[in-house]
């Protein structure tokens, strides 16, 4: 029998909801079937966590005395922050990097400190640097600040993802005969290694693949607070091939997410340095699901054998954007620690962390259990395959 | 017999002193050189892999105290700041000596200091930067 939304939330505010990670979900759908399970559990929860470039936060830094209308760039802890906004509201964005960061001129780059480093600073409650320079006018007539933030005392700061929670990602590898640096982390020469970066069974999009239950407005673990999914992400891709099980067997659907930061946590969004690439910031997102039928049961209870990601040549599809996928390769096999390609066996590597995964599903489960945390109706689904929504790449003209 | 992996490090004036090789003629010790960074005007370091009779081991170390050689055991070497790791993963295919695998029911990260051959690899290659060089 079907449930909705509502009927879920009275059972958890009455302490009667059923609440399982993606992972004990699996098992729970192979020992009872999915008839029994849509009938018994209310709730899925899932968790991926892994560097997000686009992710970003703007702030409201409340106005000086005199007033200043910052313009241009500003500065926090001297990662330029953009300001064509209005008079004291500032965007920084994870992969901003410092003016005098000597980038890749000494090829790899560190990238010790960047945007990130700063998001998860300032969530930490540490004191942030600002610098800012204005032309001034008659109404905002400073034109120099320099001055310590901190996220206690500032207006707003606001957690807004442009692109995360990608649904399946590639797997790198490198054909060339020397090592490269990429966002996928150090690969080796000659198949050396291959890295991947999904949480496969646990993650969101992969556990609701044609986003029946998800879309704006549903209220997700976000940086260890609580969030919302704000719109589709950048590049969602919901016409990307799929799998007898709607799988995405690529990269396809995206989340844009946004939440209050002053009530997340340091631990769950970290400023991350890639090798040579640059710097980023490393997400914990976790979005519940509500077995609503029958196919949101035999939907949540994908695993890892299931889902397939491309193995992509870092060395020369990847950055002169031809196409050639290598092969296919199974979450369950990325796992084992080895895949094998054109004879060779490659050990794999994983840049999201499966472990922090698990801790946001299990979180997100006890917020529930605990009647803290109920779920919401979209106002609105996200783009799925029949939206005619698909990726697009860019046509240069001059 | 016993075998250790041990840092030394010694003062600029000494880079020119058969060192490694005294440790072997005299000592009868077996060496293995894991990583070594001479500097001229600098201090020199030597990672080495020792292996001996104890007695011999042990009178190793007097000489290379006698000629003024900090001698310190490799396992404060490289020292995973718990505090940091995310327990990606992403250093584990980096490793050269499997100090750093995965535990297959948790997927957390185990760092094996003793596999450890101070070769810094997952220094840089660790995205939060959890792999530290502690000398």
């Amino acid at each position: 029998m079907a449930k909705t939304v509502a009927e879920i939330n009275q059972k958890i505010k009455q302490g009667k909801a059923v609440v399982l990670t993606a992972e004990e979900m699996i098992a729970y759908v192979e020992k009872n079937g999915k008839s029994k399970a849509a009938a018994e559990v209310d709730v899925v929860t899932t968790g991926t966590f892994g560097p997000m470039c686009s992710s970003s936060i703007y702030i409201n830094i409340g106005h000086t005395r005199p007033r200043m209308k910052l313009s241009g760039t500003a500065y926090l802890n001297e990662v330029p922050a953009y300001c064509g906004l209005a008079a004291v509201d500032l965007i920084l964005g994870a992969t901003s990097l410092p003016d005098d960061d000597p980038r890749n001129k000494k090829h790899p780059g560190e990238f010790m400190y960047g945007g990130g480093h700063v998001i998860q600073e300032l969530a930490a409650g540490q004191d942030i640097h600002l610098s800012a320079s204005a032309y001034g006018t008659d109404c905002y007539p400073r034109k120099k600040l320099e001055s310590k933030i901190n996220i206690s005392t500032i207006n707003e700061a606001v957690l807004f993802n442009q692109r995360n929670a990608y649904q399946n990602y590639n797997v790198a590898v490198n054909t060339s005969e020397k090592t490269i640096y990429t966002y996928l982390g150090t690969i080796k020469p000659k198949l050396g290694n291959a890295n991947y970066c999904s949480a496969g069974q646990l993650s969101p999009l992969l556990n609701d693949p044609l986003y029946k239950t998800m879309g704006i407005g549903t209220r997700i673990f976000l940086g260890g607070g609580e969030g919302y999914i704000a719109w589709q992400g950048t590049q969602h891709n919901p016409l990307a091939d799929r799998n007898n099980r709607d799988l995405p067997t690529e990269g396809a659907g995206t989340l844009a997410v946004i939440g209050d930061l002053k009530q997340m946590y340091p631990e769950w969004l970290v400023g991350v340095s890639l090798y040579g690439y640059g710097v980023s910031l490393a997400v914990g997102i976790g979005v519940p699901i509500p077995i609503l039928n029958e196919e949101m049961a035999w939907y949540t209870a994908v695993k890892d054998e299931d889902i397939v990601a491309p193995i992509v040549d870092y060395s020369d599809a990847y950055p002169k954007r031809k196409s050639g996928i290598l092969g296919h390769v199974s979450y369950a096999e990325l796992k084992s620690g080895n895949i094998k390609l054109m004879g060779k066996k490659i050990p794999t590597a994983s840049l999201s962390s499966y472990s922090k995964a698990v801790e946001i599903a299990e979180t997100l489960k006890l917020w529930i259990q605990k009647k803290r945390f109920f779920l919401s109706e979209p106002v609105k689904p996200l783009p799925g395959p029949k939206s005619g929504i698909s990726i697009k790449s860019l046509k240069e003209s001059k | 017999m016993i075998s250790k992996r041990i840092v030394l490090k010694f003062p600029n004036t000494m880079v020119d002193q058969p060192i490694v090789y005294n440790l072997s003629k005299l000592f009868n010790l077996e060496f293995n050189i894991l990583k070594a960074s001479v500097t001229p005007r600098e201090e020199g370091l030597l990672v080495l892999g020792l292996k001996g009779r104890e007695r011999d081991f042990q009178k190793g170390l007097e000489y290379l105290k006698r000629k003024g050689v900090t001698v310190q055991p490799l396992s404060q070497d490289i020292v995973r700041n718990e505090d940091k790791c995310t327990h990606c993963g992403v250093c584990v295919s980096i490793c050269p000596s499997n100090a750093l695998t995965v535990d297959g029911a948790t997927r957390k990260i185990i760092f094996t200091n003793e596999n450890c051959i101070a070769c810094e690899l997952c220094v840089p290659a660790c995205p939060p930067r959890a792999m530290e060089i502690h000398y």
